[in-house]
């Protein structure tokens, strides 16, 4: 594996200062060390990645590393090259109180400048004005869980999200990365935008968890000779469960109040199937005819937020495509880091002609289902469920749309039901898209962080809206030894519309 | 780029993860707060406790390099901008609340706990600390101590100085000292604290912080009140003081920086030349006959509308509005320039009434927010760095505006702190007289003039000795003191 998996610190990778560092990079098109990979987590059939779909191929060839002379007459290549560069205009609208430091997983972590919003938005302007794109910066980047909490702590208004996402684009076409660290996060974005390779993969694990082969290896030893990443991974996986499928069409029950369309996402179609399941009961019984596309894919949320820009790209217009002639009023999506993504569409397609206008009005549709069943007020009868929840706000939700309240009135809505708020609530719990994957060690620490905080509230379940967000707190709770059953906000009020006892939701993982 | 042998030094002490010594990653310690200033520092190190700190400051001792002390770096004055060729110590990393002793009132803290952690620590027991600088979600305590912070409710409750009982002391030389009583209202010996306190960093490196904490008040009530300019506001504000109520803060904004704020954190305030935020503390009886009374002030003041905090989220969305005010900025302006004059209450009208003028002047905006019970105003002066002279004409102003409050009696500074950016001014507030006095202080705990040079005094002096012939000081030549 790569050399950050080895080093004790996750910070101290690469080489020193190399000033050709930031130079056009030709991107490796073969999949070296991908089938190995695929095998290590239970892909069966290396012939289900192709090869020929590395998305960034194209986006190298638009990359011109301009050159300038500086005073001294050495050539120093931009950070940034013209396309989407972190836009100068948000960059200065940071005036550099430092109000983001404390909410920054990162900074919480480490304590220094560079690991924090302020102190690499000051390295992104550094980019544009002087500095060269090297190991040392593209760390920085890199190690930003993306989770957004500065942006609601910016009394500035600085929209991070946007510059973050600019500079990963960049980052990912003009920097090439070791062997081993393009072959892990190729073989991640080969699975996990892809709900059926995702499921082939599964179908290992399952025979897998079910011959308890990881308590096996471990009581073996073995397991601590796989690299940390993937020990990471292998950690993270949830027990599966029975696949669910949705219907294309579920009819509302009694009076129709709203059609909408439903997303069911990747890792939620095949992990937590049961999820989507209870969203569209839940749906329906509020008295909305759902609309499930059959043959949807990706949102592309996982790319964009690694920068992945060609690959996102295409995506998106292919699930703009899909929802094209549905006549539905909303969209509706239960993951929140997909949600976000969603909602973003009509910036992030601006360029593109043909998809521009079709995303703007595609992410006005856009609606999480708390924040869609608030708006929409609730018809369907509660049936009491007498528990003590403890409530995650997922940063998708909370941080990039503004979503708190709207999850917790769904709850509270249920009576019996106790919602309880978990100390440093704003804090990330290191799930952040393909983050724990990547970077395991810090969100390692912020996952037992998080666990702590939720064990000490008491509660006897966690509820929360991410898929991201109930595998990382799972694998941290079951780290420390301990376990707490898990539920998406649609599972409790499915229960409870159902009239299911408070015993039947806790087996709920 | 760092001498070979200061790099493998401090990585004897820290460790690797305790030395950042990258030229990219040392760009992002350019400057603190204030960006005006900007200067690389050599090596950036990250102690994780007192013994660290110690042993940094004596190889800097022995070796005659540079040091500076860096919290959050959210200072406005320039206070821990680094000093070309010397040590950046960073202490972000100390952030442990050693012990919180309640029965007692009292928190002992490293100097990187951040402000509000330690109102978070003793919230349940019904405590918190007074100090409250607007920059508290994020200023450490080392960083306060350093600048002597205030915050909004200072004019009841006084300044950090007021809330410090005693501070484990890394000296210039390495020496590691206790002062203050800790227990004792009043330290047998000299005020060392006292000195210490809002030294800007000057005298040595605060390892360790007792705090003292308070007890949360019986009644608190908060009103906002809109007028139609700083000189209506401003007589409200006299009016309130004058009738011996003590606010336990009473804060105001004008027009320019109410737009910025509700911008960015729509507080909600009403449109208006400026609005004043009153807030009353103490027992039940005593705030409710009181918050009466300032109702009618403001109303007698020709208050267009007064509006009062129904509950603690309303109290605290109003000061979130005030708390947000400098940052805010950044949606009206790219650029500010901060000042933090102090004026007599009674020269406010005056005085803001100048400051337009010269904005007119200068055609260039200048928004106000201050602690008005005690006169200290931080006017912001707008600008873009982008366009070129206009941060030196920022500056210009700013200047202008600082003398104005000079003029008028005034101080030039009230929390902020001297730091870099107002040591040009010092010399118009103080003799050379005044200025060397302070210098023998300094130097009784510098005599190397390592410690955070460059700062609070204009030319960089050794010990007393001043420009041209020597004349012996009058504390000298009492006999009171010596030349180092």
């Amino acid at each position: 594996m790569d050399k950050d998996n080895s080093s004790l610190d996750p910070r101290q990778d690469g080489n020193p200062y190399d000033a050709t560092d930031a130079t056009e990079r030709k991107v490796d098109s073969s999949s070296e060390g991908t089938e190995g990979m695929a095998g290590a987590i239970g892909a069966g059939s290396p012939d289900d990645i192709p090869t020929d779909t590395f998305a960034s191929r194209s986006a190298v060839k638009q990359t011109v590393g301009i050159g300038r002379k500086t005073e001294s007459g050495s050539v120093i290549f931009p950070a940034f090259d013209s396309h989407h560069p972190p836009e100068k205009d948000l960059i200065d609208d940071c005036v550099h109180c430092g109000f983001c430091l404390p909410t920054c997983p990162t900074y919480v972590l480490f304590g220094e400048e560079m690991d924090s919003p302020r102190g690499r938005i000051y390295l992104m302007n550094k980019g544009l004005e002087e500095e060269p794109l090297n190991d040392q910066m593209v760390r920085h980047f890199d190690l930003c869980l993306g989770c957004m909490a500065c942006v609601t702590a910016c009394p500035s208004g600085v929209q991070y999200d946007k510059l973050i996402e600019a500079t990963r684009g960049q980052v990912e076409r003009r920097y090439e990365r070791s062997t081993q660290d393009k072959a892990f996060r190729e073989m991640i974005f080969q699975l996990f935008p892809y709900p059926n390779r995702l499921r082939v993969a599964a179908a290992p694990l399952k025979l897998y968890q079910r011959f308890g082969v990881g308590d096996k290896l471990r009581k073996a030893g073995v397991m601590k000779m796989l690299p940390k990443r993937m020990l990471a991974m292998e950690a993270l996986m949830p027990m599966l469960t029975k696949q669910q499928e949705i219907p294309e069409f579920t009819p509302a029950e009694g009076e129709r109040r709203r059609t909408v369309g439903f997303i069911k996402g990747c890792v939620q179609r095949v992990f937590f199937s049961e999820v989507n399941a209870a969203t569209v009961r839940v749906l329906a019984a509020e008295g909305c005819d759902v609309v499930t596309p059959k043959a949807q894919g990706c949102c592309g949320a996982l790319s964009v937020h690694a920068g992945r820009e060609e690959e996102f790209l295409g995506f998106a217009r292919k699930l703009i495509d899909e929802f094209e002639d549905s006549g539905v009023d909303q969209i509706i999506i239960n993951a929140a880091g997909c949600g976000s993504t969603l909602k973003e569409y009509g910036y992030l397609l601006r360029d593109d002609k043909a998809y521009a206008e079709k995303a703007r009005n595609f992410s006005a549709k856009v609606r999480d289902v708390s924040e869609f069943l608030q708006e929409l007020g609730p018809v369907a009868e509660r049936q009491p469920l007498p528990v003590a929840a403890a409530y995650h706000d997922a940063c998708h939700l909370a941080h990039s749309q503004g979503i708190r309240k709207q999850p917790r009135q769904t709850l509270k809505q249920i009576p019996g039901m106790e919602v309880r708020e978990i100390k440093e609530a704003e804090l990330c719990c290191g799930s952040a898209g393909i983050y724990n994957m990547v970077e395991p060690e810090p969100a390692t620490e912020l996952g037992d962080r998080k666990a702590t905080n939720v064990l000490n509230t008491g509660a006897r379940m966690v509820v929360t809206s991410n898929p991201g967000c109930m595998l990382q707190i799972q694998a941290s709770l079951r780290r420390m030894g301990h376990s707490m059953p898990m539920a998406h906000p649609m599972e409790v009020l499915d229960a409870s519309i159902r009239g299911k006892s408070v015993e039947t939701l806790l087996l709920n993982r | 780029m760092a001498s070979r042998q200061l790099i493998d030094r401090m990585t004897d002490i820290l460790g690797p993860e305790g030395v950042i010594s990258e030229r990219e990653q040392l760009r992002a310690y350019e400057c603190d707060g204030l960006m005006n200033y900007r200067v690389i520092p050599e090596i950036v190190v990250l102690p994780e406790s007192a013994e660290h700190v110690q042993q940094i400051v004596r190889y800097c001792y022995d070796e005659g390099i540079p040091f500076v002390a860096r919290g959050s770096g959210t200072g406005l004055s320039g206070g821990a901008l680094p000093v070309e060729s010397g040590v950046l110590i960073v202490l972000s990393r100390m952030r442990k609340i050693i012990e919180v002793d309640i029965p007692n009132q009292r928190v002992v803290v490293e100097p990187g706990v951040i402000n509000i952690w330690v109102s978070q620590a003793v919230a349940d027991d019904g405590y918190y600390y007074a100090p409250d600088p607007a920059s508290q979600i994020v200023s450490s305590i080392g960083g306060n101590l350093a600048e002597n912070s205030g915050g909004v409710h200072c004019l009841k409750y006084g300044f950090t100085t007021n809330h410090v009982m005693g501070a484990e002391i890394v000296l210039p030389d390495g020496t590691m000292v206790n002062v203050g009583g800790g227990m004792a209202p009043d330290a047998p010996g000299y005020e060392l604290l006292g000195a210490f306190v809002g030294s800007e960093g000057t005298l040595g490196i605060a390892t360790k912080i007792t705090l003292r904490i308070v007890r949360k008040p019986q009644a608190v009530k908060t009103l906002l009140a809109a007028f139609k300019d700083t000189e209506e506001a401003g007589d409200a504000v006299s009016g309130i003081i004058g009738s011996g109520i003590v606010p336990a803060a009473i804060e105001m904004m004008d027009a320019l920086c109410i737009e910025a704020v509700e911008t960015a954190v729509h507080p909600g305030f009403p449109q208006a030349g400026a609005v004043l935020i009153v807030e009353l503390d103490g027992p039940e009886a005593e705030v409710s006959s009181q918050f009466d009374q300032t109702i009618k002030i403001c109303e007698e003041a020709n208050a267009s509308e007064i509006r009062i905090a129904e509950d603690d989220e309303e109290r605290a969305l109003f000061w979130k509005g005030r708390k947000a005010a400098f940052a805010a900025m950044g949606r009206i302006a790219n650029d500010y320039y901060v000042q933090d004059a102090v004026v007599p209450r009674t020269e406010l009208g005056a005085v803001l009434k100048r400051i337009n003028q010269l904005g007119e002047e200068y055609e260039m905006r200048v928004a106000n927010v201050f602690h008005a019970g005690d006169g200290n105003l931080h006017p912001l002066v707008l600008y873009d760095n982008d366009n070129p002279g206009e941060a030196e004409k920022a500056e210009d102003l700013a200047g202008r505006i600082v003398m104005t409050c000079l003029e008028h009696g005034g101080s030039l500074t009230g929390e902020h702190g001297i730091g870099r950016d107002k040591m040009k001014y010092m010399p118009k507030m103080f003799t050379d007289e005044d200025m060397d006095t302070m210098q023998l202080l300094r130097c009784a705990f510098d005599p190397h003039h390592i410690c955070n040079p460059g700062k609070i005094f204009p030319t960089p002096r050794l010990c007393g000795e001043r420009p041209g012939p020597f004349h012996m000081h009058p504390v000298q030549k009492a006999g009171l003191a010596e030349n180092f």
